[in-house]
C-alpha cells in the first residue's frame, strides 16, 4: 500500500518536474501542436461537425484559451485608452473582450474542418521575447489564406497576443471600434456594448 | 474583394465622380476617412440592397450550384485576374512573382482550361498584385477610402486599379452583349459567394460593421502591397515607445 503511494508520489513528481521543460516549448512547436490537436479533435468529434456551439465553445475554452494573454490582446485593442481604465473596468473589458473573440471564433471554426495547415519556416534568437509564427491554410478548395500568429514569452511558456489572417490583425482591427465606443460612451460605455453583443445584440 | 472583375461600371465612375466632388463638405473624423458620414450613408444603402437582393441570390447560387461548378467558376475567373497579376508584377518590376503568375496561367490554362488549379497545387503561388497596387508601389497615395454600394469598400487609389482593369478586359471586349452581361453577372455572384462566410465573422464579431470592415480592408490592402511584410504602423512605434 505505502509503495504503491510512494510510487504514485514518484510519478506526480516528475510530471510536476516535467512541466517547467513542457513550459519552455519553442514558440512554433507549440502552434503546432495546439492547431494539430484542435484540427485533430473538430475532425474526429461529430458534434463539432454538425455546428453544435456549445461544444465549439468547449473546445476553444480548453483548447485555445489558454494559449492566449487576453489582458495584453485587450490593453492593444484599447491603446492610450487603457491607461486611463481603472483595474476593475480592465478586468470587465478583458472578460468581454475574450467571450466576444470566443463567440467569433465559435462562429468560424464551423467553416475549418477539411483543410491543411503549413507551417512556414521559423527562426528566432535564443533571447527573443516576442515572435511571429507564419502559417498558411488551405481548404480543399479556395486559395490558401495565411494565419500568423504574434507570441510573446511569459513565465508560463508562451503566449498568443495576436492571429493576424489574410494581413488583417485581430487586435488592431477593433482599435477604431473600441475608441469609437468609449468617444460615445466613456470606458463603461464600451463594456456594455461588449456585453450586450455577448448576450446577442446585432452589429451596429 | 479584392478582384475586380465585376462592378456595373457606369455605376461605379459615376459614384467615384460624386464623391470626388463632395470633397471638403464632410468633417475629417479619420484621415483615411474623411468622407466617413456619406460613407456610412452608402453603407447602409448597400445593407438594404445586398440584404434583399445580392446576398439571397449569392445563397441560392451555393445552394443550388455544386461546390465542383462553382470552384470552376472562381478557378477560370482567377486563372484571368492571375494574368493580371502577373503584368502587374512586371509593372512593378517583381519578375519573379510575375514570372510565377504567367507560369500559372499557361499550366491551369493548357492543362484543364483554368477549370482547376493545378498550379497551386504544384505549389506555385498566386501573385495577387492588381493595378491598385501597382500604383501604391508607383508612390501614388491612397486617396480616401469609400465605400460603394454594391461594390464595398475601396479607396481613391484602389477604385481607379478597379476601373483600370475594368477597361482591359476580357470580359469587355466580347462583342456579344449578353454573353458579356450574363459572365459580368457570374464572376459578381461568385465573388458575393466567396463573401459569405466572411460577412458572417462581421456580423459575430463586429460591433461596428462599419468600422470593422473599413479597417479590415485597410490592413488587407496595405499587407498586399508590402507582400505580407507590413512595416509596423504609427500606432504600433508609439507604443513601443
Amino acid at each position: 500500500m505505502m509503495k504503491e503511494f510512494a510510487r504514485k508520489l514518484a510519478l506526480a513528481a516528475a510530471v510536476l518536474l516535467a512541466a517547467p521543460a513542457f513550459a519552455q516549448e519553442a514558440p512554433d512547436a507549440m502552434v503546432k501542436r495546439v492547431s494539430q490537436d484542435t484540427l485533430a479533435t473538430i475532425r474526429s468529434d461529430p458534434l463539432v461537425q454538425s455546428g453544435d456551439q456549445a461544444r465549439i465553445r468547449d473546445l476553444i475554452e480548453v483548447k485555445l484559451v489558454p494559449q492566449f494573454d487576453f489582458t495584453r490582446m485587450t490593453a492593444l485593442a484599447m491603446g492610450r485608452n487603457w491607461r486611463n481604465a481603472t483595474p476593475e473596468q480592465q478586468k470587465q473589458l478583458t472578460d468581454q473582450f475574450r467571450a466576444l473573440l470566443v463567440r467569433t471564433y465559435a462562429g468560424a471554426l464551423n467553416q475549418y474542418r477539411s483543410e491543411t495547415i503549413d507551417y512556414k519556416p521559423f527562426k528566432m534568437n535564443p533571447d527573443d521575447t516576442e515572435v511571429t509564427v507564419r502559417t498558411q491554410v488551405t481548404k480543399t478548395s479556395g486559395q490558401p489564406v495565411s494565419i500568423d500568429y504574434s507570441l510573446e514569452k511569459t513565465p508560463e511558456g508562451w503566449k498568443a497576443y495576436d492571429v493576424i489572417v489574410a494581413g488583417v490583425s485581430l487586435v488592431t482591427n477593433y482599435r477604431d471600434e473600441f475608441s469609437a465606443q468609449i468617444k460615445n460612451g466613456g470606458i463603461d460605455g464600451l463594456v456594455k456594448t461588449l456585453a450586450d453583443r455577448n448576450k446577442g445584440a446585432p452589429a451596429k | 474583394m479584392s478582384a475586380c472583375r465585376f462592378s456595373l461600371r457606369p455605376l461605379h465612375a459615376a459614384l467615384l465622380a460624386a464623391t470626388l466632388a463632395l470633397t471638403g463638405c464632410a468633417a475629417a473624423p479619420s484621415k483615411d476617412d474623411p468622407f466617413e458620414p456619406m460613407n456610412r450613408a452608402m453603407f447602409d444603402v448597400n445593407d438594404v440592397v445586398d440584404g434583399n437582393v445580392v446576398k439571397p441570390i449569392a445563397e441560392l447560387y451555393v445552394k443550388a450550384v455544386p461546390k465542383l461548378v462553382r470552384t470552376g467558376v472562381t478557378n477560370v475567373f482567377n486563372n484571368i485576374d492571375d494574368f493580371f497579376s502577373g503584368i502587374n508584377g512586371l509593372l512593378q518590376g517583381k519578375t519573379e512573382k510575375a514570372g510565377n503568375d504567367f507560369g500559372r496561367v499557361l499550366l491551369n490554362t493548357i492543362c484543364v482550361l483554368g477549370l482547376f488549379d493545378v498550379a497551386s497545387d504544384l505549389g506555385i503561388e498566386r501573385g495577387n498584385e492588381d493595378f491598385g497596387q501597382t500604383f501604391a508601389v508607383w508612390g501614388f497615395p491612397q486617396g480616401p477610402y469609400l465605400f460603394v454600394p454594391l461594390f464595398g469598400p475601396t479607396t481613391v487609389r484602389d477604385g481607379t486599379g478597379v476601373l483600370v482593369r475594368l477597361y482591359a478586359g476580357p470580359v469587355g471586349f466580347i462583342p456579344f452583349v449578353p454573353l458579356r452581361n450574363s459572365l459580368y453577372g457570374l464572376g459578381y455572384v461568385d465573388l458575393r459567394a466567396q463573401a459569405l462566410d466572411a460577412g458572417e465573422v462581421v456580423n459575430t464579431g463586429a460591433l461596428d460593421r462599419y468600422l470593422f470592415i473599413r479597417n479590415a480592408y485597410l490592413q488587407r490592402r496595405r499587407y498586399l502591397v508590402y507582400d505580407g511584410n507590413p512595416p509596423p504602423a504609427i500606432e504600433e512605434i508609439e507604443e513601443q515607445q
